[in-house]
């Protein structure tokens, strides 16, 4: 909360264009950074994916291209996940939830695009064909159009995350008791979507998409653009809330994570506060799981299940709650560390990231970028 | 249901307030020289009555001090004022107007009545400048506050309040790490910010030390006149320094009323202090 080292000096009163203040709200350093990371996805690993032969050391493959693509999505989530945590200190243990909405609205997409190139050559998606229905329910009308796709995953997580939080926050529900809530719409989500007769294709999901835009989706080229899309969601998402937590709004949002009496008294309704960053949050997540969806081939109701939510807020406790770069280091440790275990020891995974999650909490109470700040801190301090 | 249109930062806010179907909730009416009117209120929990036909008048301008044993219901009474507690039965205007039971906490800081709670409730990871700028009067919808940015004017008037509380020198300090006594000064900061007509003060020199206690009498003494202050406090010196009209409550309900002396004299006030 010290006092912000921005990129530019900006007069601290005054009238300031939001173009400035949210350029400022990043130091020189983040933007460097940000700039690296951008270059690396957008130029160099696509020059090194395309250019070098798969024998070459500096090759990358096709497998690390999905697995970064993949954690970046996850990581998207981790931030979105740190608003509402970090900074509005509301913990959702149902944020998977919203993740595979944004998910199950492209994918329908993606189903669509798949045409006559099914197993069954029908008209219909083959799930539907299974199932002997005969024509495309409503809610699937318009998903055949890339835009109306892209619409729904930005509706559909903000209209249910504002149902359900308008209702949660107006009846001050808070804590534990709203995390337990979160954990119940998520696991109950998932079992609606198991039903085949929720039309999403049940347990199995959806998958084998074939296009993306008339594009093949298993095209080298279409790989890299996704991931290119996804590195600059990414970053997009980090200045975006980056501004947002540096503006009064964040002021006053973590104001009523310390002290949400006080902010009643004051003047400001709490309500409004909390269901702003939770839309943000859920929309964000939403965008996570539409980019998820075409790299991985698969969306099914098990992205829904409580396991899944718990684990992104254990990526951000991990990275460090409250500081939005820690949660994406959180994001990828954490999933670098299961795709190593699930290939080495499978067995072990589940008790490593438990292990994991009570030495953060009884250690690292600041996360990856707390230590960090500790160590740095303590060599200023030897120095000195 | 939308509260946020009862938030509008405007002199005509009763408009606004009318379509939610307050009955009479204007403009700040104090023409009739009554800041804040309570009557017959009645709060219970659980069968218990923290307040008991309660009645009460604060004039505009007055400094009133609220004195009482532990459980006579000092702080049931501000949380009626502020609309935390919604009394069974009674009424609690503000002014000639405003019905106090039926708006929400932050509709009743934006008529202006700001409140100091026992203990210190500050933003502890916010600077103290920063606390004084969430405070600050203004627009404090969503949307206003995510394009805020601080005037020069803004500036000033936070600068001012910092020197008025003596912490111009800990502008960009967390306010966690301020002493007691400078958080109690904080939060009173804050609640000037807010530029409120009413000012309920629970327990405001509690931690403090005699000379901050005899500075924030002062501070007091010259806000009343322009602001209503209702002071609850167990401090006889600071209650004394103050000067205002005493008002004692026991078992929810006023026992007495008038200056310290003719309080501190009464047979029944005596009785209660010092028991049967």
């Amino acid at each position: 909360m010290s006092a912000i080292t921005s990129a530019l000096p900006l007069p601290a009163s005054g009238r300031v264009p939001l173009t400035l203040r949210v350029f400022a709200a990043l130091d020189r350093k983040a933007w460097i950074a940000l700039g690296v990371f951008l270059a690396l996805a957008l130029v160099v690993v696509p020059v090194l994916h395309l250019a070098l032969p798969p024998e070459n050391a500096f090759h990358v493959s096709t497998y690390a291209i999905t697995l970064i693509g993949k954690i970046m999505c996850y990581a998207l989530v981790a931030v979105a996940m740190d608003l509402i945590w970090g900074y509005g200190g509301i913990l959702s243990l149902g944020h998977g939830l919203f993740f595979a909405l944004g998910g199950y609205a492209f994918g329908m997409y993606l189903m669509r695009q798949i045409g006559r190139d099914g197993s069954y050559g029908a008209d219909l998606p083959d799930f539907m064909v299974f199932l002997d229905w005969k024509e495309l329910p409503w809610f699937w009308l318009g998903s055949d159009s890339f835009g109306w796709a892209a619409f729904l995953v930005l509706a559909v997580p903000a209209i249910v995350a504002f149902v359900f939080g308008y209702f949660a926050f107006r009846s001050r529900i808070k804590g534990v008791y709203f995390s337990i809530i979160t954990q119940a719409l998520t696991y109950a989500a998932m079992l609606l979507f198991f039903r085949n007769e929720t039309g999403f294709g049940g347990n199995n999901g959806f998958t084998d998409f074939k296009r993306i835009l008339g594009y093949s989706i298993t095209a080298p080229e279409t790989r890299l653009v996704l991931f290119g899309l996804t590195a600059i969601a990414l970053a997009a998402t980090l200045v975006f809330s980056a501004w947002l937590v540096k503006s009064k709004f964040g002021r006053v949002l973590t104001a009523i994570r310390d002290a949400e009496s006080r902010v009643m008294f004051i003047g400001y309704n709490p309500l409004w506060y909390k269901l702003s960053i939770w839309v943000i949050s859920a929309v964000l997540c939403g965008i996570a799981g539409a980019l998820y969806v075409p790299q991985v081939g698969i969306i099914n109701p098990s992205e829904m299940s409580a396991a899944n939510s718990i684990e992104i807020a254990i990526w951000v406790a991990v990275g460090g709650r409250g500081t939005l770069i820690g949660p994406v280091i959180g994001a990828f440790t954490v999933n670098l560390a299961k795709s190593w275990f699930t290939v080495s020891f499978p067995e072990y995974w589940l008790f490593f990231l438990g292990l994991l999650f009570i030495v953060v909490t009884l250690l690292l109470p600041q996360g990856l970028v707390g230590l960090w700040k500790k160590i740095m801190s303590k060599k200023q301090g030897a120095q000195a | 249901m939308n509260a946020q249109a009862a938030l509008i930062d405007q002199p005509d806010g009763g408009d606004s307030a009318t379509q939610l179907g307050h009955v009479v909730t204007g403009e700040l009416d104090l023409s009739h020289g009554v800041a804040l009117y309570l009557e017959d209120i009645t709060v219970s929990f659980d069968g218990f009555r923290a307040l008991n036909k309660l009645s009460l008048a604060i004039d505009a301008g007055e400094l009133r001090c609220i004195i009482g044993p532990n459980g006579a219901g000092k702080t049931t009474m501000m949380d009626v004022i502020t609309g935390k507690t919604r009394p069974d039965s009674g009424k609690a205007f503000f002014g000639q107007t405003i019905d106090l039971t039926r708006l929400t906490e932050p509709e009743i800081a934006h008529v202006g009545i700001g409140r100091k709670f026992q203990k210190p409730t500050i933003f502890e990871q916010h600077t103290a400048f920063e606390n004084l700028e969430l405070a600050m009067k203004t627009d404090k919808r969503v949307w206003k506050s995510l394009m805020a940015w601080l005037s020069g004017d803004d500036r000033d008037r936070i600068a001012d309040t910092l020197k008025l509380i003596r912490l111009d020198g800990e502008a960009d300090r967390p306010a966690g790490l301020l002493s007691h006594g400078q958080k109690q000064w904080l939060e009173i900061g804050m609640l000037l910010m807010q530029e409120p007509k009413l000012l309920l003060l629970d327990e405001p020199v509690a931690g403090m030390t005699d000379d901050e206690t005899m500075r924030t009498a002062e501070l007091f003494v010259s806000l009343a006149g322009k602001h209503s202050l209702v002071v609850v406090e167990h401090d006889m010196a600071f209650v004394e320094k103050l000067g205002g009209k005493v008002t004692v409550l026991h078992e929810g309900s006023v026992l007495a009323e008038g200056d310290l002396a003719t309080v501190q004299n009464d047979q029944r006030v005596i009785e209660v202090y010092l028991g049967r």
